[in-house]
């Protein structure tokens, strides 16, 4: 995967990187109900888009879609202007999602948690149990931490390699201050590297000078 | 996928109830047996072979249902889809970690079922041989009815109405195996045809289990 340079706001106000992430005429019916059709945007490396909009507009379902996880009715879901169908074990590589739910298993510890994905998509754990504040919490089975533990250890999964393409759903659900700020460096830090983040939110997320894309 | 598989193996080793509820469901179903047709033991070695294929199939079925729906319904599932992972390596990796955490302990109590169907005991080396290739074929047909029933309502009971079907040559060769030795007869060709019947279900079941859960 290419890690691009610094984002520099100067270079993309020019056009001169290309949008990475793009969607043609995206359309997704869900239980014969079309939920959105005719949806194009477009994400350059560095940049982080707001999906927006109320309960039932359909920011969780193109968050799906954009993982590969939903088929959509029409259109298309582009990455360096190729079909991300094409080749979704590559798309999943270059992917991290970030659903409503947690993932974890009650019987298994954070660190556990974390050594198995990391073995699925490279990175270290321990460092990841760090950057979310988690290191004391490591050796306790999951199902004794609380929701906003709970949410950390599936946030924690986003420090783990350098996957280009973030896709959260209500990220900051449950958590505190403290660890808000945890997830704006973990942001920062992530879109410094050229990364996107598609984030749905209905709260206030520490992403400066996002886009704002209304469903 | 061998992270998956030994995940897996961690999982079910934290929880060993489950695995342990199926071995004790085949020991159990085994020894109705001897109270429903009486205690003597020519007429309980005549049913032994279907028995214990059966007992055996029923009790590899109780853990299928929650092999793909816990990771559904814990979000799992989602994470692993986007793995960069095959869907079918997902399947296989599934099925493999179902047979070891379910067919192997099967493996281990079915001298004790055998015993308890008064199986002369020179078919017990045919019949657990039988027994490990029906296994390992019901794992591979369940992990497929698994991916397919998920999502749907009650598929937990769609699930074995799926399955059971497609092991009816599974039981007839098991059991013909099982018979044969008990009989002094050669159970050889019954074990090639489980073997042929596994090594046709061997590629083709996870690859119809990974596009079912990808269209999930």
């Amino acid at each position: 995967m290419a890690v691009l340079p610094g984002p520099g706001a100067g270079l993309f106000s020019q056009g001169i990187l290309e949008a990475v992430l793009a969607t043609e005429g995206l359309a997704i019916r869900r239980g014969g109900r079309v939920v959105f059709s005719g949806l194009s945007l477009r994400a350059r490396p560095g940049e982080a888009l707001l999906l927006l909009g109320p309960n039932g507009a359909g920011k969780s379902t193109l968050l799906r879609a954009l993982a590969g996880l939903l088929r959509p009715a029409a259109g298309r879901v582009l990455w360096e202007g190729e079909d991300v169908a094409d080749d979704s074990a590559a798309h999943g590589t270059r992917t991290r999602y970030l659903g409503h739910q947690d993932a974890i298993k009650p019987a298994l510890t954070p660190r556990e948690d974390l050594a198995f994905w990391a073995r699925l998509r490279g990175g270290e754990p321990e460092a990841a149990l760090a950057a979310l504040g988690l290191s004391a919490l490591a050796g306790l089975p999951c199902r004794s931490l609380s929701a906003g533990q709970r949410r950390r250890l599936a946030l924690a999964r986003l420090a783990l390699g350098d996957a280009p393409l973030w896709l959260l759903d209500e990220p900051t659900l449950g958590l505190d201050t403290a660890s808000v700020a945890r997830l704006g460096a973990l942001l920062a830090a992530h879109r410094a590297r050229g990364g996107i983040v598609l984030a749905a939110t209905h709260l206030p997320l520490p992403l400066p000078d996002a886009r704002e894309v209304a469903l | 996928m061998i992270a998956v598989f030994l995940r897996e193996l961690r999982l079910a080793l934290r929880h060993p109830a489950e695995a342990l509820a199926a071995v004790l469901f085949f020991v159990i179903v085994c020894a109705l047996f001897p109270f429903g047709v009486g205690p003597s033991p020519d007429a309980l070695a005549r049913l032994a072979p279907g028995a214990l294929v059966t007992a055996a199939l029923l009790a590899a079925l109780l853990p299928l249902d929650r092999l793909f729906a816990a990771e559904a319904e814990d979000g799992s599932l989602d994470l692993l889809l986007t793995a960069g992972l095959p869907p079918a390596g997902l399947a296989a990796a599934k099925a493999a970690a179902h047979w070891a955490v379910t067919g192997l302990p099967l493996l281990l109590a079915a001298p004790v079922s055998a015993a308890l169907l008064a199986l002369p005991t020179d078919a017990w080396g045919v019949a657990i041989l039988a027994l490990g290739l029906s296994s390992l074929i019901l794992s591979l047909l369940g992990t497929l009815g698994a991916a397919l029933t998920l999502g749907a309502r009650r598929g937990g009971v769609l699930l074995p109405l799926l399955v059971l079907p497609l092991a009816v040559p599974v039981v007839i060769f098991a059991a013909g195996a099982i018979e044969a030795a008990a009989g002094g007869a050669e159970a050889r060709p019954f074990l090639l045809l489980l073997g042929a019947f596994l090594a046709g279900a061997l590629p083709l079941a996870p690859l119809a289990a990974g596009a079912a859960l990808r269209e999930g």
